[in-house]
């Protein structure tokens, strides 16, 4: 298992430095408009019917969140301390704002960061493997492709309390894009012919065209800006966080095997 | 395929490679559905923020 041991070696460097990295940016560029969005969820989930659907799912994380997201609560109902309390245990655990939420915050990015990691060194050993870090960034671009940009056109980056359709047909049409998209660009980068090149095309816009589950109505308390604000942040931070870790994964490996590779030929 | 100097496990064969690979993929695939996709309320609680800042589908 010397092969397994190296992936997991090469990715456990690579996912921690991206997700230190990815948290970092998240923490200026994400998580403070995250706290906003709490605050309209909270203000917003009592203002109409519209949201009373949404409010169950919404509040769950809601409760657990921002002690302002709290304190806007308490000025928005009357006598919110009685009816809220027991929402929150049915809810489970959450970490405490602040501190403890940050830290499981960089605790995720982290362990999510080894497990993209692990996925991109197997996949690109079948290719020959990530030579240097110019070799991984461009793999890193393929991944940000996969991940974030395709299945983020059908289903954009969601602000708490934002309504959204069923969550396992999300999640599912969201791997599914992630996989047909990340096949598509395997074929076009790595097969020379002209139909696999039309298969990899049509692999790519196929789950766009099947479509995304939309929510039954785009009413939401959050504000266009603060959402369009959102969306640009997130894929940008994770944009570095693919060039990171696409780059890291070349050095690492490039240092495992002794000799980093010149360019090959598919990527120079 | 490159050459074995420049492979990660240079003397393995070529079944076992696959199988390496893809249990490292497996793994990784294991890995981030948990933290990404996991309806456990606790886990998703706790990456919150991350799979929002991720945008994995959540709620």
């Amino acid at each position: 298992m010397t092969l397994f041991r190296n992936v997991v070696f090469i990715a456990a460097i690579a996912g921690l430095v991206a997700g230190v990295v990815l948290a970092c940016m998240q923490a200026f560029a994400t998580y403070p408009l995250i706290f906003q969005a709490e605050v309209f969820e909270k203000t917003g989930s009592g203002q109409g019917p519209d949201h009373a659907a949404a409010a169950p799912a919404a509040n769950t994380n809601a409760m657990s969140s921002a002690a302002t997201a709290e304190t806007a609560m308490s000025t928005a109902a009357p006598a919110p301390a009685e009816s809220a309390a027991p929402a929150e245990e049915d809810e489970g655990w959450a970490p405490a704002d602040g501190f403890e939420r940050f830290a499981f915050s960089v605790a995720a990015n982290i362990v999510t960061g080894i497990g993209f990691a692990l996925v991109l060194v197997a996949v690109s050993e079948f290719a020959g493997g990530i030579g240097n870090w110019r070799q991984g960034v461009f793999w890193g671009l393929a991944g940000f492709a996969a991940f974030i940009l395709a299945p983020g056109l059908g289903l954009p980056p969601e602000l708490p309390a934002m309504p959204a359709a069923d969550l396992t047909q999300r999640q599912i049409w969201w791997t599914a894009t992630v996989v047909a998209t990340a096949g598509g660009l395997g074929l076009l980068a790595f097969r020379k012919s002209l139909p696999l090149a039309l298969l990899a095309v049509a692999l790519i816009v196929a789950p766009h065209i099947v479509g995304a589950p939309q929510p039954d109505s785009f009413e939401t308390a959050i504000p266009e800006g603060l959402h369009h604000q959102f969306v640009v942040a997130v894929t940008l931070t994770n944009l570095v966080f693919w060039l990171v870790l696409g780059a890291v994964v070349g050095v690492v490996r490039g240092r495992f095997t002794g000799m980093a590779t010149s360019l090959r030929d598919s990527f120079a | 395929m490159n050459t074995a100097s420049v492979s990660l496990g240079a003397s393995v064969s070529a079944q076992s490679r696959l199988m390496q690979l893809a249990l490292a993929a497996l793994l990784g695939f294991f890995v981030m559905g948990f933290v990404g996709f996991s309806h456990i309320e606790a886990v998703h609680n706790a990456a919150h923020d991350y799979r929002h800042s991720m945008a994995f589908p959540c709620h």
